[in-house]
């Protein structure tokens, strides 16, 4: 594991990886996403929610990659922190736009569910806050990132802020449990077994899966297109000096 | 008619998905011109002659042999 790892300090080596990888990925992923439809749409209504239980498949997906996108980000935070392995400031940028889509994804989807089921949009209950605070962190790096136009000079406050902003993770995951909100608690990650039947949950897995495969195969075509920014900036800044 | 086979909140549903292939297809599109861009820009500068100290090593031996 440590000399793949070291291998894939080489940021050619990775590209020559990506090349590889990307086009058996985006099968895999268009293939379980497919899937994940087709079992959704055979999937019953629910007894209570009735149809309107199908924006749970996209819902929740992007919810759990909206944390899911964050973890990878703040371990890349740590990478460029204690390794300062040369591609984990790459992949933390890169991830960052994919995150605030899926956390994005997450609050619409919700709120078109909210709508009908709980009679409102939004409740600024501890559940929804605290996915609209870590939107709002994918936001600020992004800004930060943006700010500095050194990538190498943006690493250490970006990796410093990613884990100040991870704290925000276990506060999603147990607000439902720590407050009383309007958000049900988990029904799928228990210690006593998902709540879903499996008729319901057999689909909503699928489609996680496919999500998970979606993000990290734009993780890594985003982890390309900086790899090669990088490039085109150091070949300029060659260019600069060599005009002075 | 879509209200007969996704219930009265068929809006929602339909509105849900939309969005989410919406913003799934601009990221697609994000990672697909990024990279062309990058590309270009990179070409251009290489056809200027401007090359990676790595990328150049190759050329630097065959022109020393």
């Amino acid at each position: 594991m440590a000399i793949s790892i070291t291998a894939l300090a080489n940021p050619t080596r990775f590209l020559g990886l990506v090349d590889k990888a990307v086009p058996w990925l985006a099968g895999l992923t268009a293939l379980t996403l497919l899937g994940g439809l087709a079992l959704m749409v055979q999937s019953p209504p629910d007894y209570q929610q009735g149809e309107t239980v199908r924006i749970m498949y996209i819902h929740v997906p992007a919810a759990w990659l909206s944390m899911f996108t964050y973890a990878l980000m703040t371990a890349s935070a740590l990478g460029t922190l204690v390794w300062r392995h040369p591609l984990a400031d790459v992949s933390a940028k890169a991830a960052a736009p994919i995150g605030a889509a899926f956390t994005f994804l997450a609050l619409v989807t919700g709120s078109l569910w909210g709508k009908p089921m709980w009679g409102t949009w939004w409740v600024w209950d501890a559940r929804l806050t605290s996915v609209l605070v870590l939107f709002i962190m994918y936001l600020g790096l992004i800004a930060l990132w943006r700010t500095i136009e050194d990538p190498t000079r943006a690493a250490r406050p970006a990796a410093v802020l990613i884990l100040v902003g991870s704290v925000n993770l276990p506060i999603i995951k147990f607000s439902v449990d720590w407050w009383n909100t309007l958000h049900q608690p988990a029904s799928v990650f228990r210690m006593d077994g998902p709540t879903i039947d499996g008729s319901m949950l057999t689909p909503l897995l699928v489609m996680a899966i496919g999500f998970t495969l979606m993000m990290v195969t734009l993780h890594l075509l985003a982890m390309r297109n900086e790899v090669l920014r990088r490039r085109v900036r150091a070949l300029g800044l060659i260019t600069a000096g060599g005009a002075r | 008619m879509l209200t007969d086979l996704l219930g009265p909140h068929a809006g929602f549903i339909v509105a849900s998905y939309a969005i989410t292939i919406a913003v799934v297809a601009g990221l697609i599109a994000w990672v697909v011109v990024d990279h062309g861009a990058q590309k270009r820009r990179l070409a251009d500068l290489e056809a200027r002659g401007v090359r990676r100290r790595s990328a150049a090593r190759p050329v630097d031996r065959e022109s020393a042999a």
